[in-house]
């Protein structure tokens, strides 16, 4: 099997991560199912990059580099998250995202 | 790769099964020891051997309505991780595997470890086990950045995170002497990943065992053995760490590396049985107020030590 | 150009691969929530193992405890805020359940068609002999920028994630004249005020 081959089946484990978590992100109603969703699809990023950097690149970092980014956006988007959850259950008792659409045109 | 790892001297399946062995040994060590501190020595060699063949043979008890499948994958994966980790403790001067990220290696097992109890915890559908569980979630927000900053400085003053490159830093200085902070704080650490002694809270008698009140039989073997011998692992992981592993004078290394991990056993069991166990509210505030501090300021101690040559 | 990895390698990352993807269907479709978040768990540790056999040992073991930690504390959050924590009854709640499925699979067709269309270069690389190494002289060096501005970004985090989170000032914590000796907190802490 080439190494072309194995690159593409392992970008192809990634978009099926970002569709799965896409779906997930865009269906569930509750805000933490939601971030559950945007976890996975950040969880295809970090296959990608590091199938990117083995196959495409290995001699730079920048691509290492990217899957640390992913990494942290991941742990800014949990921890904003929950805060966000906490602080909107505090104020009205919701929990679901159909409930908070404030900010909805 | 800077020297042959266990798997690459034995052939893979001899060298995990030897590990394996060690680590059941260690386990059994670790249970022989505090079973010599707890009741003065009647029998702790043959006890632990006893009471692991008796609950091999117990029936299993179950719950109303338990989560049989997270049940099940939580008492398993807590011995499980336990040989993982140990698989990058040197044992006679080599590393089962040996990669570039060693000590974060040794931390990922016990990181997995937040989710193998609360799920031990989580399965039986029981209140006072699925307390201990969130009661060992606090504690692991007070241990967990101390101990990885205390993993940190070691490999910090080494320039690798290879253990055995650790090891053959300390050929002149053991660790311990430059950073007795980051040793103090690993081994407490230990005992309180393997919620042992003074950290017990998870399994206080306050909530009818917590996490193991509900095990029976096979699943609670699993249970105290992977607390055992996570413990022997992160004994013999300090000794190689911060004692200079298998650096002594007359006696072969292995046996250096035997005897030092056997006094971190002894002195962990001593001093731990004679604390009182500790409240997560409480050890979440020292951990985060005082350790953390303590912890980052001994890595820089030992930073700066490493720009000034001292370690080269 | 032939491929690097060993035959043992890339099963191991096929396998490895449809596990993630399994894992991550289970998390929508099963009803106890503490499975949702460990089938997520399960999604992330192959993702860890696919990175493990492509040599990145430092971010494998890196997103292995991460995500491990992260897990554990948003099951937490799972089982708080989900009307359904253990599964015992079957219960669906889902907004636009047939958009949000078309939209998914239409990112995943455009992906894969992208994926398998283009021309990837194929020529000799030269491997750096420690992946961790090339990281770290990375963060320390040529990319320390991004390093630094990642290092705000979480300090940023912090202080509005616990802004956000808690609901006690320090009024309620010292009176409204502030002239309090010892705050009032419902949990007293470990150390001496």
């Amino acid at each position: 099997m080439t190494s072309e081959l194995v690159l593409q089946l392992l970008l192809t484990v990634a978009a099926a991560l970002v569709g799965v978590g896409l779906y997930g992100a865009l269906s569930q109603q509750s805000i933490v199912m939601v971030m559950m969703g945007l976890e996975l699809v950040l969880g295809g990023v970090l296959l990608a990059g590091g199938a990117a950097w083995f196959f495409l690149a290995p001699e730079l970092p920048d691509a290492q580099m990217l899957v640390v980014v992913a990494l942290v956006v991941m742990a800014v988007e949990m921890a904003m998250g929950f805060a966000v959850t906490i602080a909107i259950y505090r104020a009205r008792q919701v929990d679901m995202v159909d409930m908070a659409t404030d900010l909805s045109g | 790769m800077p020297e042959q790892t266990l798997a690459e001297a034995w052939g893979s399946a001899p060298a995990v099964l030897a590990v394996v062995a060690v680590g059941l040994v260690l386990g059994l060590v670790v249970a022989g020891v505090d079973r010599a501190v707890v009741s003065g020595g009647s029998g702790a060699a043959v006890e632990p051997i006893r009471s692991s063949a008796r609950l091999l043979l117990e029936q299993r008890r179950t719950t109303l309505a338990p989560d049989r499948l997270l049940w099940r994958l939580g008492g398993t994966a807590v011995p499980v991780l336990a040989l993982l980790s140990l698989a990058v403790v040197p044992i006679g001067g080599r590393t089962l595997w040996s990669t570039s990220a060693d000590l974060v290696w040794f931390n990922a097992m016990e990181a997995l470890l937040w989710a193998a109890v609360w799920l031990v915890g989580w399965g039986p559908n029981a209140v006072h086990a699925v307390t201990g569980g969130y009661r060992f979630l606090a504690q692991g927000l007070a241990y967990e950045l101390p101990l990885m900053f205390a993993l940190i400085t070691a490999g910090l003053a080494a320039g690798s995170l290879r253990t055995t490159d650790v090891v053959a830093a300390q050929q002149d200085l053991w660790f311990v002497v430059t950073m007795p902070v980051a040793f103090v704080v690993f081994v407490a650490g230990a005992a309180a990943f393997a919620f042992w002694g003074p950290f017990a809270a998870p399994t206080a008698a306050d909530i009818a065992g917590g996490v193991s009140s509900e095990l029976s039989g096979v699943d609670r073997l699993l249970v105290e053995a992977g607390r055992a011998i996570f413990l022997g692992a992160s004994a013999a992981m300090a000794a190689a760490l911060f004692l200079g592993g298998g650096s002594g004078p007359w006696l072969p290394g292995p046996l250096w590396h035997l005897l030092k991990t056997l006094a971190v056993v002894a002195a962990l069991v001593w001093i731990g049985r004679r604390l009182p166990v500790l409240r997560p509210d409480r050890t979440v505030e020292v951990g985060w107020m005082v350790l953390v501090p303590l912890t980052l300021l001994q890595a820089l101690v030992v930073a700066v030590l490493v720009l000034t040559g001292f370690y080269a | 150009m032939l491929s690097d990895l060993s035959g043992w390698a890339i099963a191991a990352v096929t396998v490895l691969g449809v596990l993630s993807v399994a894992s991550g269907i289970a998390v929508f479709v099963v009803d106890s929530m503490a499975r949702a978040t460990f089938a997520l768990l399960g999604s992330f540790l192959a993702v860890a193992g696919v990175l493990l056999a492509l040599d990145l040992v430092y971010l494998a073991v890196v997103t292995a405890l991460m995500m491990t930690i992260e897990m554990a504390i948003m099951v937490v959050f799972m089982l708080m805020f989900m009307m359904n924590p253990a599964g015992l009854m079957p219960m669906t709640m889902v907004h636009n359940a047939r958009g949000s499925a078309v939209l998914g699979a239409g990112a995943f067709v455009v992906l894969v068609l992208g994926i398998w269309l283009i021309d990837w270069p194929t020529r000799d690389v030269s491997r750096p002999p420690d992946s961790t190494r090339q990281l770290g002289e990375a963060i320390m060096g040529s990319h320390m920028l991004v390093m630094l501005l990642i290092g705000i970004a979480l300090f940023a985090t912090i202080l509005a994630g616990t802004v956000l989170a808690t609901a006690r000032g320090r009024y309620d914590r010292f009176g409204s004249g502030l002239d309090a000796q010892q705050p009032a907190d419902p949990v007293p802490g470990g150390l001496p005020r």
